[in-house]
């Protein structure tokens, strides 16, 4: 009996088997909220300059500068616009499939796990299968000589039927001709796990609802939006939640198309983001910018959320 | 509803449950119409990837795009294996993902069975705490934590790959939850044996929390597989270079007249490991995956 006792003696034997990830977090993720913090209040900081024993002024100077850069202006332009055409685009294609695999038997299991495949890629590495298909192999492009090798398996596409091919990401393309690969690209690339979550949330509503009413001769599109849509909002406002959460970090799958350019020949950074913008003050050791981007960064995901999370108290039925 | 079904006639029923059946037949083949166009378009990437890394430089530069490869190339896939060193690139991740899943583990398991089962002051504080810094997003870490490793003079290691990323909240909150479930008095049944805690855990515990810990080995090492942004910071040397930096390094040009047959072909050995943990553990992917939002 007394072996019970001895644990409540102890309690220092709970901080013994917490004590690694509580320094390694001390370390790597509480020390840098306050760094951070720190680094982006003072005016110009610079890791490197710091290190030569310079001191730096209290102020809001990064912040100010961060938003009057031009370049930030556009990385946020990019990174809100990839947002909303992304999020609405994958969760009704996703609300879509998950709710067609719902009602079938034979094969569901099979296509499920087709659906799901892009989940486990790699972001760059399929990003480069993506630009191949889009990409346009020929050269002096918006000149009379212009000479198209290979179209690209997309451009093939369109010309079956009867279209022009489009230059997506090749010199001299346009933004919005970038865009629309990049939408294309994060829609495929996010579709997997929203059907999971979907998926998961359709198959846990209670058969009850619906055999009532199939009894009552209610007609399907009224079951889905009277039944479905209500009692799947839950799963609904998560992906929304974690959408725009994810959309807000976009980069990587940028890089995968454009490389570390991020944009075509001829504009790089055009398609850059509020992520990637953070990187590029990094790398160039203005720590004290890249902090206040990154603070902006958190605020407007902190914002975004809380809205979501307002508009689904409204329209959530738990 | 119940009224009109009672007023209807006998007649008019059944024509209603033929029309209905029609209906539903015609729904049916939407629907399998719908998801199976879906599920092709999800899966040529990967049917063009292939196709596209067996091919000639030649034909894949046709005008008029063939569907099979005429000859099929596989020296493309030596020839990219060179040009990207990718044998050197596997070795780096796969020592990573290797050393870090498993300190990784180590430290999950103790921690959560700290929060689980064990009585100190301030845990719910603590755990509250933890939970709070996942909303936070992680360049904000990474600006000081560049900072920090450059300090501590990891620049170009191992270890700067591996330490920093050792603590994930998220897997310490699922296993605490998987823990908490294995009831209370199977732990109090042991207390009396005489068993210690850490022996419980170990003979207990982590046997029936295994699917979890299965999951999160395979999330870890996916993320080390995926990652590229700390990497390229930190470690984006020769000697440390992980798989997706050494990819992306070795095929900058993404557009234009580069060789696809080869690009594609190291596309494909790069995501080749992936797609085997996927047909063999998809159940645990798909169960972690669930539960957590992130990707890797």
């Amino acid at each position: 009996m007394s072996s019970s006792m001895v644990e409540s003696k102890h309690p220092w034997k709970a901080w013994l088997y917490l004590a690694p990830a509580i320094v390694l977090l001390l370390v790597f993720t509480v020390w840098p909220i306050f760094n951070t913090v720190r680094m982006a209040f003072l005016e110009n900081y610079s890791g490197l300059k710091a290190a030569g024993g310079m001191k730096f002024q209290f102020g809001f100077g990064n912040f100010e500068k961060v938003v009057q850069y031009k370049r930030f202006i556009q990385c946020m332009k990019n990174t809100v616009l990839l947002c909303i055409f992304t999020v609405p685009i994958s969760t009704i294609l996703a609300l879509l499939i998950a709710v067609c695999l719902n009602s079938i038997k034979t094969l569901q299991k099979f296509l499920q796990t087709i659906f799901f495949l892009p989940y486990v890629t790699n972001s760059i590495a399929i990003g480069m299968v993506f630009a191949a298909m889009f990409n346009i192999v020929g050269s002096f492009y918006g000149t009379e000589n212009e000479i198209i090798v290979t179209a690209g398996i997309i451009n093939n596409v369109i010309e079956f039927f009867g279209g022009k091919p489009i230059n997506w990401i090749n010199y001299g393309s346009t933004y919005a001709a970038n865009m629309t690969v990049m939408v294309i690209y994060i829609v495929w690339n996010a579709l997997p796990f929203k059907i999971l979550i979907l998926l998961g949330g359709l198959q846990s509503i209670n058969k009850q609802y619906y055999d009532a009413a199939k009894v009552d001769g209610t007609s399907r599109r009224r079951i889905f939006t009277r039944i479905t849509v209500p009692l799947l909002s839950p799963m609904i406002a998560y992906v929304v939640i974690t959408g725009f959460i994810g959309g807000f970090k976009e980069y990587t799958s940028i890089v995968g198309i454009f490389g570390e350019s991020m944009g075509p020949a001829d504009d790089a950074k055009r398609l850059n983001t509020m992520v990637g913008f953070i990187y590029d003050a990094l790398s160039s050791n203005s720590q004290g910018r890249a902090s206040a981007a990154a603070l902006i960064l958190f605020g407007i995901i902190l914002v975004v959320t809380l809205i979501n999370l307002q508009v689904s108290k409204k329209r959530v039925h738990y | 509803m119940a009224e009109r079904i009672s007023t209807m006639h006998e007649k008019d029923m059944q024509k209603e449950t033929s029309r209905q059946k029609v209906v539903g037949v015609i729904v049916m083949v939407l629907l399998y119409a719908f998801l199976i166009t879906m599920a092709l378009i999800v899966l040529f990437p990967f049917y063009w990837m292939i196709n596209s890394s067996l091919k000639t430089l030649e034909e894949y530069r046709m005008s008029v795009p063939t569907f099979w490869p005429k000859q099929i190339m596989l020296t493309n896939y030596a020839t990219a294996f060179q040009t990207a060193s990718l044998g050197r690139l596997f070795l780096n991740t796969l020592y990573v993902g290797i050393v870090s899943t498993i300190l990784s583990l180590v430290i999950t398991i103790l921690s959560a069975f700290a929060f689980a089962r064990l009585e100190f002051k301030g845990k719910d504080l603590l755990f509250a705490g933890l939970l709070a810094t996942m909303m936070i997003p992680g360049e904000l870490f990474t600006i000081t934590n560049y900072s920090t490793v450059t300090n501590l003079g990891w620049l170009n290691t191992y270890t700067v790959l591996i330490v920093p990323f050792l603590v994930s909240v998220f897997y310490i909150y699922l296993l605490r939850q998987n823990f908490m479930q294995i009831p209370n008095e199977l732990y109090l049944a042991a207390k009396v044996d005489g068993t210690s805690d850490f022996k419980y855990l170990c003979k207990v515990m982590i046997p029936l929390s295994l699917p979890t810990l299965i999951s999160i080995t395979i999330l870890k090492m996916m993320g080390a597989w995926n990652s590229y942004i700390w990497p390229r910071l930190v470690a984006n040397d020769a000697n440390h270079r992980m798989i997706t930096n050494g990819l992306r390094n070795a095929f900058k040009e993404t557009s234009g007249d580069v060789n696809y047959p080869v690009q594609m072909a190291a596309v494909a050995m790069v995501s080749a490991p992936l797609f085997l943990v996927f047909v063999f553990l998809r159940k645990y992917i798909m169960k972690g995956v669930s539960r957590s939002g992130i990707k890797g």
